[in-house]
């Protein structure tokens, strides 16, 4: 009986593989820093597996898609400490996989994609928004799936232009990243018809994010620090690094609305964004981490699902061919933003519509009615073609 | 009578000419959590009807005695009695169901479940779920051939229509279309499938036999951004002739040669127009228009827009009396 039994596994083992071929495999690296990032907001702080549980959904929903074409999604996610050689760890990770996921700062971006430039790898930036990436530190194996720096700002201004809020108080921090947002914001606002009225910079004095009575003290600080201001119709920060954007909401001395870096923010994701079929990923992700979904998390989404997605269309795992796909003029994805995205293939960055959220619902979505383009209204939102300084080699 | 009418075909005249049946019209609105009931012969709504939330795919039983409403919120079919225009029953779909479609003798109901990747088989006499079948990642657009034997289900995420076979319930074939497949419908004479992708902006035209694209219906309308333009319902006439593809953002419904799949016209309707159902004598077609609040009504013969009726908040569906 139990002879009978094995021989029967046996069999039915031999059956389905003489059915099927062997399935196409295909490796997906991810490659970040380990430790999260502190956030001013302790309902923002991000979880260890920020970003990367977006991936691994993508690659679920690839594997869904992929037992009816057999083939066969896998990630590996490597996480760098302090001190790890990242030439030696993305080199590792191109060994087995031909597709990589990077969601590390512009300078590491370049280091990877330096390293890899001819081994054929296809690399997905989806954590660094800095311009330069896309303009003068392009690169020709890097798909930018997150939006740029200059894309969120213009995002936001065209709403505020559409709103009438013209008048932007601009309080920039003193880190690196504040006053690029900074740039960003001041060109949004030069190109869309707004008027930095005036500019104040917080200087960060250091100092710990938690605290046990800390409302008191900032709720001192905040309304003297806005005072005197001349007129303005929005407060506009610009703190990528957490110091005091989230302080000023309902603070400021002036009855003003914050936007930026707290208040309305531009995003390419907010966990309350249902429009375009977007409550299934929502739902799907929220059944899969027990929490919600961040930008980051979408941004990785997609990225490993533009990988899905060409493989299916070219039943290839040869990187060339899929990458030829990607950059070629039949590929755009469906990202829950009501229309498809496409590649800039002047600079290998994503097109996409930007979500204004203010941490509780979608107040709107750019580019804004009105702002338009001969090629694509999603090219008024960032560098378009004519200023790019990209050569792509 | 006629001979009043050598004139352009007017609506009243048409209207005048020829007296048709009065047919009733159910239309699911999927942020007002209600069902419009139209009347057909004076275009006017007659009634709306609670039901549950996000009331999306929306059918007639084959009696014509209920009306099958996907209320994807509550995980559940709701049936509405025509008699007493009151939901009476629900049916065991799995979580957030959306579309549906169900076999020529009405016994057999077929639900795309958007949240779990499975489509539902439901005994509509028993009201007992008899079974789920794997597929795609989201799936939605639900149809089956002429012949009953192939069921269709389309899945938004993995981009796919599955074929399935009616009496093993097997997936037997799968065909890659464009991005974001929403709805499918084969010819009456079950020559061709054709699934439109909302985001692709496209038909596709399935060999049924062959499990291939043979060709593809695209839209170019002046003035509007390819983007914009994003295909979803689909109704083809009895004939095999003429088909109506609806056009989302775009506002428009597309009149196509279904020989030809060439565009002949557009038609002008409300915003986001989303699916469609024609009148059993097929004079008129109703299309939903979701960010209007309206639905508008199509001289199928003229291949003109005759009448606007306001519904409830962002209409989703439509269904008419057999």
């Amino acid at each position: 009986m139990i002879r009978g039994l094995i021989g029967a596994i046996g069999l039915s083992v031999m059956a389905s593989h003489a059915l099927a071929a062997d399935p196409l495999e295909i490796g997906v690296g991810y490659l970040r820093h380990a430790g999260v990032k502190s956030t001013l907001s302790l309902a923002a702080q991000p979880a260890e597996n920020d970003g990367v549980a977006g991936a691994l959904l993508a690659i679920e929903d690839n594997n869904t898609t992929g037992k009816f074409l057999n083939q066969r999604f896998t990630l590996t996610d490597v996480r760098l400490k302090e001190g790890d050689d990242i030439v030696a760890a993305a080199n590792k990770l191109a060994d087995h996989d031909n597709y990589v996921i990077l969601d590390l700062p512009a300078d590491d971006v370049l280091k990877v994609a330096d390293t890899l430039r001819d081994r054929g790898t296809v690399l997905f930036d989806v954590g660094s928004i800095d311009d330069r990436l896309r303009e003068q530190d392009c690169r020709a194996n890097v798909v930018h799936v997150a939006p740029t720096r200059s894309m969120l700002a213009d995002a936001l201004a065209q709403y505020l232009v559409w709103k009438q809020w013209k008048r932007w108080l601009l309080v920039v921090g003193s880190h690196d990243n504040d006053k690029l947002y900074a740039d960003a914001l001041r060109r949004a606002a030069s190109r869309f018809g707004a008027k930095i009225v005036q500019e104040r910079t917080f200087q960060d004095t250091g100092g710990a994010r938690r605290t046990d009575s800390g409302v008191t003290l900032i709720q001192r600080q905040m309304p003297v620090f806005t005072q005197e201001a001349p007129a303005y119709d929005v407060l506009v920060a610009a703190d990528e690094s957490e110091v005091f954007a989230g302080y000023l909401p309902y603070r400021t001395w002036d009855p003003r609305p914050v936007v930026g870096s707290a208040g309305l923010v531009p995003t390419s994701w907010d966990a309350s964004h249902d429009q375009w079929g977007a409550i299934q990923i929502q739902n799907r992700f929220l059944k899969l981490n027990s929490r919600h979904m961040t930008a980051l998390d979408m941004q990785a989404w997609t990225a490993a699902r533009i990988i899905g997605e060409a493989i299916s269309r070219t039943n290839s795992a040869d990187p060339k061919t899929v990458f030829n796909f990607i950059k070629g003029k039949d590929f755009s994805i469906a990202a829950f933003k009501g229309q498809r995205l496409t590649l800039r293939d002047w600079n290998l960055q994503l097109r996409q519509p930007i979500l204004l959220a203010d941490g509780r619902m979608v107040v709107s979505v750019s580019p804004q009615e009105g702002f338009l383009h001969q090629v694509s209204e999603l090219d008024t939102l960032g560098v378009d073609r004519p200023e790019t300084k990209c050569k792509l080699q | 009578m006629w001979r009043y009418c050598l004139l352009p075909l007017t609506a009243a005249c048409l209207a005048a000419a020829s007296p048709a049946r009065a047919y009733t019209a159910y239309v699911s609105n999927e942020k007002g959590n209600t069902v419009s009931v139209i009347d057909t012969e004076k275009w006017a709504v007659t009634a709306t009807i609670k039901v549950g939330q996000r009331p999306r795919g929306i059918e007639f039983t084959r009696d014509g005695k209920f009306v099958m409403v996907a209320v994807g919120d509550d995980d559940t079919i709701q049936m509405i009695d025509t008699k007493t225009q009151k939901v009476v029953d629900s049916l065991p779909s799995g979580p957030d169901p959306e579309l549906f479609t169900q076999d020529a003798a009405g016994k057999i109901l077929y639900v795309a479940n958007e949240n779990d990747n499975t489509v539902t088989i439901i005994d509509l006499e028993k009201r007992a779920r008899l079974g789920d079948i794997q597929v795609g990642v989201e799936p939605e657009g639900m149809t089956i051939s002429p012949d009953g034997k192939t069921l269709i289900n389309t899945s938004e995420t993995t981009n796919m229509a599955h074929f399935i076979d009616t009496s093993t319930r097997q997936v037997v074939a799968n065909v890659l279309v464009d991005s974001r497949p929403r709805f499918a419908e084969f010819k009456h004479d079950g020559s061709e499938l054709w699934v439109s992708s909302e985001i692709g902006g496209t038909v596709s035209i399935i060999d049924p036999v062959k499990h291939a694209i043979t060709g593809k219906v695209t839209f170019s309308i002046p003035g509007l951004r390819s983007e914009a333009i994003q295909a979803v319902g689909i109704g083809i006439t009895k004939d095999d002739k003429t088909a109506f593809v609806a056009l989302g953002p775009a506002n428009r419904i597309a009149v196509v040669d279904a020989t030809t799949h060439a565009v002949t016209k557009y038609l002008l309707v409300g915003q986001r127009v989303w699916h469609m159902a024609f009148t059993p004598d097929e004079k008129y077609l109703l299309v939903t228009n979701g960010v209007s609040n309206d639905v508008s009504v199509i001289d199928v013969a003229a291949q003109k827009v005759i009448k606007t009726i306001q519904v409830g908040e962002l209409p989703w569906g439509v269904t008419i009396s057999p």
